[in-house]
């Protein structure tokens, strides 16, 4: 115990001297925090919308204004042909276009059915589906209206929805996104420094002296790990805070379970970081494999962004050897619902599964490499 | 009692055999030199001696203690230091120290008398806390020497530990070697600069995973006892060694810098003979000396004959 002591003694005293570990683990976090936070914006309004209205009647100023009032759409152009409508799809002015044709009006006054066109811009296939919806929206219920007034009766429609959305009731995709980066740069960051941090070792032959000496593997991983999974529990619970004061990330539930759910996320990702030291012979290897095998299931196959219900049911498979997924659940628990541990054991459960999954086979592929 | 005792052993990669049937031992207090070129084997059987890698055959003990029962008993008792110098370039002088005496468990007493012991041996006294990747390559290997002794190890192992040196603190550092040798530590040290061979008691000359000879300088020159070796000045090198290796007498010539070296068949040659059947086809030689036998003659000598078997 005291050998591992020694060890981390060490280890802490190089990270702080070493100014790129240094900034791997601090100032990389707060880094990609401002970047993705920002950057990664599924916010969808002002959609820029041009208007073909070939009706010119009451009804077709209706619909118009419905759309103008949603808040979704700004109105940007009125144009009188196909023509005009597609040159300005085409130079990105506008991302969806409404058309109404003639006779709608009409139509509605006589009773008979009537249909309006909305063409969407899909390219960005997230933003299309999203339009679609609220362009929907729209039109049922401008639909429904006419209908009443047609019918000369001024009365509210039979059934009305009233949604309300929990957790996060303006549906900011910050909200969603923070405790995914939250995930994302603490695998990252403990992965990579761990699995850096022991390499260099191999690579300056200090590995070997170490090797040569009587301290057993269990208590060199010890001491070697410790002073990161300090430093990026202090990074990760920044991180939390920053994400508090920047983004208004709400925090509802109690600090000590979201303390509990990051050192046991970390835990693993230093093990996964340990497990890459042991395959790897050079800091550049390294650093690929903790891309493919940290960062790209952290950022896709986790649900930070996409939705892992959604994937075909094989990659729904992989999902349950991404860690990142289990600390997701158990984070938007804490943060997002502010519900307690009883909600959320299972996730922390397969957190410590994976852990002492990793962590353990580190060790045994350490120990042989010992002799 | 012998320190390190090795019987037959061996280690397979596969079907390379990387170590075959090496057997030898080190007496305590004695500097044993192990030489071979690279990938003769040199490094796998220190590895073997310090518990790192598993024997496949034979055995060994390392200050008593076998090192394929008890490879962790092995590593309190030994010191080892490698070529690289294997320091932690962010850290301090004081702080390597620290480090290594927190490895092998140094008690606080102890620490402070054994880095004042480190610091004044390797010249590091007021450098304390200089970064080790700021020190010039003799202290480093000095400071690398000190770490591994830092436990008073009755057993060092050192491999290749004056590569990249310059020749002062080289031989600072053999002065250095031979204190702790006086003082009953055993060495065992591996090398490929000949000239540092002649500070080893012992030698042990390894090739091809085999021992190819054994024995002090003294005693590893007496292959030559009956052979003596002239030296021959010519301006046509090649035309000599060609007319020497065809002449019955001589045993096979080898090229020394511009000269000819020829080792001859018996003390019974007469070189001046040879010399003037030389002159006698044209050949142009300036002058003829006797030489003794160096170590590289024996080194070469050593492998011709293991290659031969």
């Amino acid at each position: 115990m005291k050998k591992a002591l020694a060890v981390g003694r060490k280890e802490f005293r190089q990270i702080v001297r070493d100014r790129r570990s240094l900034s791997i683990l601090l100032l990389a976090p707060v880094i990609f925090l401002l970047l993705y936070g920002y950057a990664l914006n599924f916010d969808i309004k002002h959609v820029t919308l041009a208007v073909e209205d070939r009706d010119q009647t009451a009804e077709s100023r209706a619909i118009i204004a419905a759309f103008v009032n949603s808040g979704y759409f700004d109105l940007v152009a009125a144009v009188r042909s196909d023509e005009a409508l597609v040159r300005l799809m085409d130079r990105n002015q506008i991302r969806a276009a409404l058309i109404i044709p003639e006779k709608v009006g009409r139509a509605v006054d006589t009773g008979r059915n009537a249909s309006v066109q909305v063409i969407i811009n899909g390219d960005n296939a997230n933003t299309a589906s999203a339009v679609l919806g609220y362009a929907t929206t729209i039109v049922l219920s401008v639909s429904a209206t006419l209908q009443m007034e047609q019918r000369g009766v001024r009365m509210q429609p039979p059934v009305s929805l009233e949604p309300r959305i929990w957790y996060n009731p303006e549906l900011r995709s910050a909200l969603f996104l923070v405790p995914g980066l939250i995930a994302f740069i603490g695998m990252i960051t403990a992965a990579v420094s761990t699995a850096l941090s022991v390499v260099r070792e191999k690579e300056r032959g200090t590995w070997e002296q170490v090797r040569m000496a009587p301290i057993s593997t269990v208590a060199y991983i010890v001491g070697k790990t410790i002073p990161y999974l300090a430093l990026s529990i202090v990074s990760a619970m920044a991180i939390v805070l920053a994400a508090m004061a920047l983004f208004g990330l709400p925090m509802r539930g109690s600090w000590l379970e979201l303390l509990l759910a990051i050192s046991l996320f970390l835990a693993g990702a230093l093990g996964t970081g340990l497990f890459i030291s042991t395959v790897a012979e050079s800091q550049l290897v390294a650093f690929q494999i903790v891309l493919i095998v940290a960062f790209l299931p952290t950022f896709l196959l986790s649900g930070f962004i996409f939705p892992i219900r959604s994937m075909p049911v094989p990659i729904q498979l992989v999902t349950y050897i991404v860690p990142a997924k289990y600390f997701l659940v158990a984070l938007r628990g804490i943060v997002l619902k502010g519900v307690g541990i009883s909600v959320f054991w299972p996730a922390l459960g397969a957190l410590v599964i994976y852990a002492v999954g990793v962590l353990g086979l580190a060790s045994v592929r350490l120990a042989r490499a010992r002799g | 009692m012998d320190a390190i005792v090795v019987k037959d052993l061996t280690r397979r990669f596969g079907q390379f055999v990387a170590v075959d049937h090496v057997s030898f031992t080190v007496g305590q207090g004695e500097i044993f030199g192990f030489l071979g070129s690279n990938g003769a084997g040199k490094s796998t059987t220190i590895r073997m001696l310090c518990g790192l890698l598993k024997p496949t055959a034979g055995t060994a003990t390392v200050g008593g203690i076998d090192v394929g029962r008890d490879p962790e008993g092995v590593k309190q008792r030994i010191g080892y230091m490698s070529q690289r110098f294997s320091l932690y370039e962010l850290l301090t002088v004081e702080q390597n120290i620290r480090f290594y005496a927190g490895l092998y468990g140094l008690s606080a007493t102890r620490f402070g008398e054994r880095k004042r012991f480190v610091l004044e041996m390797a010249g590091l006294v007021g450098r304390e806390k200089t970064l080790a990747r700021d020190l010039p390559g003799g202290w480093r290997q000095r400071l690398a020497l000190g770490c591994a002794i830092l436990h008073e190890p009755p057993i060092l192992f050192l491999d290749e530990p004056t590569g990249g040196v310059d020749p002062l603190s080289r031989r600072h550092f053999w002065r250095l070697i031979d204190r702790l040798s006086e003082a009953g530590v055993t060495i065992l040290v591996t090398t490929h600069y000949l000239d540092e061979a002649e500070y080893c008691h012992r030698l042990a000359l390894i090739h091809a995973g085999r021992l190819a000879a054994l024995g002090t300088t003294r005693e590893l020159k007496e292959v030559f006892a009956n052979r003596p070796i002239i030296e021959l000045q010519t301006p046509d090198a090649v035309g000599v060694m060609r007319a020497l290796d065809a002449a019955p007498e001589v045993e096979k010539t080898s090229l020394f810098g511009t000269s000819v070296h020829a080792v001859l068949r018996s003390r019974s040659v007469d070189p001046s003979a040879l010399v003037s059947s030389l002159r006698g086809r044209g050949l142009t030689i300036d002058a003829v000396t006797a030489v003794a036998p160096s170590l590289d003659d024996v080194f070469l000598d050593a492998v011709e004959k293991a290659g031969r078997q």
